[in-house]
């Protein structure tokens, strides 16, 4: 069976146009599974449109403690081990600070407090009318444990890629750099940062590309609305250049990314020809010939 | 409901001792742009302002505020130390732990820090009292003065490191006690985005009008009014071709405090990481009209209307 080869869209700073350019790479991939692992707000589905919902998966993420009055003696210990400032004086737990590590569930001289596993969010195996088969998730709002879910999504994509002998996984990755971010670029082939000409674009980046490099992943760059400051965009080719990272693109500012997402479609669909879906179809490219070497 | 006639004095001195948090869902809606462009408003009138940037992974604000840092102190969370002589390896720990953080071999237990939550669950159960802590650093702290004397504060996350949420409470323990405290949030609707907004005394969501901004936008509301937090909404970028946004505001009574419309300008002054309200004063008005509203929603909140 031939060796699947996945591929990340990271950003570090939100709003960079990730998912814009998740959703025109994944016209182009034939032969592929694709996962939106921003799972705390998932966007690619609102432009891939999935036609058909073959499994939805309950997602349960860690536990959470509740204190049963009637058996609560409020000795305190609770109180005591909790380092989460989650139990109130009136021994009343609130589910938003709490952890879910059990120190009170455990310690309770009285086991007055219940653990129980909580329903933390879905996930979706689609059909996609022209891209194939698609994974995407919902966390419930305010929810934690999202570095988990992540995983949950990518075990799922590679499942299917396995059934259906898919040769790549796109992954639409979330903005930062911390647990669910980490959890969706380890393990992957390249890792394909989408920045932008700013300053904030810059600072972000540089931290993103540590992060890819703490991982020892392959990092390719993608400079978005790159007309905007021609100075930023020297310097981040710069930067690319003295940090050995590929270069492999500018896209233009393009307001038909945005004209696209209102007929909820990507921009490779709504305008094929405009600059930017060129741009986009000479990265995927440079892709391509990044993954046959890795 | 009688219109109360506020100067803009009056509304900015009501304000001191208040969290107001900047949150958005969706990354790049512009959460930053609009927190540190009130910021310097306030701090403008002579008000007492402190901004803090919870945005740990991915912080900002210090590049339109520029602070001359002051003090920098390391973030750490306690972590396990397991005394190889007196644990038996009965397995109690890395049975508890609820996040696999543990794991008990014949020979020893591994810990795996960056699994760690901190929580001191194995200590106190492990029967050979064979269980001390250390501490780990995940991050840093940074405080200083910004331009117009903003006092400034920001938490900035050690690349590769996973824990978010104790650093960011670590930015939240530096609260200043009679100043107006600006917050910036992280994107995202999780566990991050809940421990910055817990303690708001009003929560403002910045968005944007397209289908992924209204997106994020109802799962961001979502988790505020969870929080039972008083909800406004700022419009970024408007250019008043998305009615499925204002039909979303007006059926969920979302009150919005501020648009500002899609101008190049602002564009081209962010990239230069400047201040808008500095080189662009005409939004000078906006911003004080975003500061009123602050100031009422806060007011209809504490129920005074």
């Amino acid at each position: 069976m031939a060796h699947i080869k996945e591929m990340v869209i990271i950003s570090g700073k939100g709003g960079t146009g990730k998912t814009s350019l998740a959703g025109a790479l994944s016209t182009l991939f034939k032969d592929k599974i694709i996962a939106d692992c921003d799972v705390d707000a998932a966007n690619l589905h609102l432009i891939l449109k999935p036609e058909q919902i073959l499994e939805t998966k309950e997602f349960t993420g860690g536990k959470k403690a509740n204190i049963d009055p009637n058996r609560c003696t409020k000795c305190g210990v609770c109180r005591d081990v909790c380092r989460f400032d989650a139990i109130s004086e009136d021994f009343v737990i609130d589910s938003f600070s709490c952890e879910g590590c059990g120190a009170c569930y455990f310690l309770c001289p009285s086991t007055a407090i219940d653990f129980p596993t909580q329903l933390a969010g879905h996930y979706f195996i689609c059909n996609t009318s022209k891209n194939g088969r698609f994974v995407y998730a919902e966390l419930l709002p305010g929810e934690d444990n999202s570095g988990k879910l992540v995983a949950a999504v990518r075990n799922e994509a590679r499942e299917e890629a396995m059934k259906v002998g898919a040769g790549f996984i796109l992954i639409d990755g979330p903005p930062g750099i911390g647990c669910p971010v980490i959890s969706s670029i380890t393990g992957t082939h390249l890792a394909i940062v989408v920045t932008e000409p700013t300053p904030s674009g810059i600072h972000d980046l540089k931290r993103i590309v540590e992060l890819a490099r703490h991982f020892q992943i392959k990092t390719a760059v993608v400079l978005n609305k790159s007309d905007i400051n021609p100075l930023y965009t020297e310097e981040i080719k710069q930067y690319c250049n003295e940090n050995d990272l590929a270069f492999i693109g500018e896209i233009p500012y393009e307001t038909s990314f945005t004209k696209a997402q209102k007929e909820g479609m990507t921009i490779l669909d709504f305008a094929p020809d405009c600059k930017a879906s060129l741009a986009i179809k000479s990265i995927y490219k440079k892709i391509l010939n990044i993954l046959e070497e890795v | 409901m009688p219109k109360m006639q506020y100067t803009h004095d009056e509304v900015i001195k009501d304000m001191t001792d208040m969290n107001i948090a900047f949150a958005s869902g969706k990354g790049g809606t512009g959460k930053t742009t609009i927190s540190v462009n009130l910021a310097y408003l306030l701090a403008l009138s002579k008000q007492k302002i402190q901004y803090l940037d919870c945005d740990v992974e991915e912080p900002n604000g210090h590049i339109f505020l520029k602070p001359d840092i002051l003090d920098k102190t390391t973030s750490e969370i306690m972590v396990p130390l397991i005394d190889n002589v007196k644990c038996t390896r009965c397995g109690m720990c890395s049975d508890k732990c609820q996040f696999n953080a543990l794991a008990t071999l014949p020979s020893d237990v591994l810990v795996f820090p960056e699994l760690c939550h901190g929580c001191g669950l194995c200590v106190h159960i492990c029967p050979e009292k064979a269980i001390s802590e250390g501490k780990r650093e995940i991050g840093r702290i940074e405080k200083g003065i910004a331009i117009q004397d903003i006092d400034f504060v920001h938490g900035i996350l050690n690349v590769g490191e996973p824990m978010a949420v104790p650093l960011i409470q670590e930015v939240k323990h530096q609260y200043k006690r009679d100043y107006i405290r600006i917050i910036d949030a992280p994107p995202g609707t999780s566990c991050p985005v809940v421990k910055t907004i817990s303690d708001a005394d009003v929560v403002v969501i910045v968005t944007e009008p397209t289908p992924f901004g209204l997106h994020d936008l109802q799962i961001a509301v979502s988790v505020a009014k969870n929080l039972k937090k008083p909800i406004g909404i700022v419009i970024n970028r408007d250019n008043g071709k998305f009615p499925l946004l204002e039909t979303y505001l007006f059926e969920n009574k979302l009150p919005v405090l501020m648009v500002l419309p899609e101008d190049l300008e602002i564009a081209k002054h962010y990239s230069t990481g400047n201040i808008i309200l500095k080189t662009i004063p005409s939004y000078t008005e906006k911003f004080k009209e975003l500061a009123v509203n602050i100031e009422k929603l806060l007011d209809t909140s504490k129920g005074r209307w």
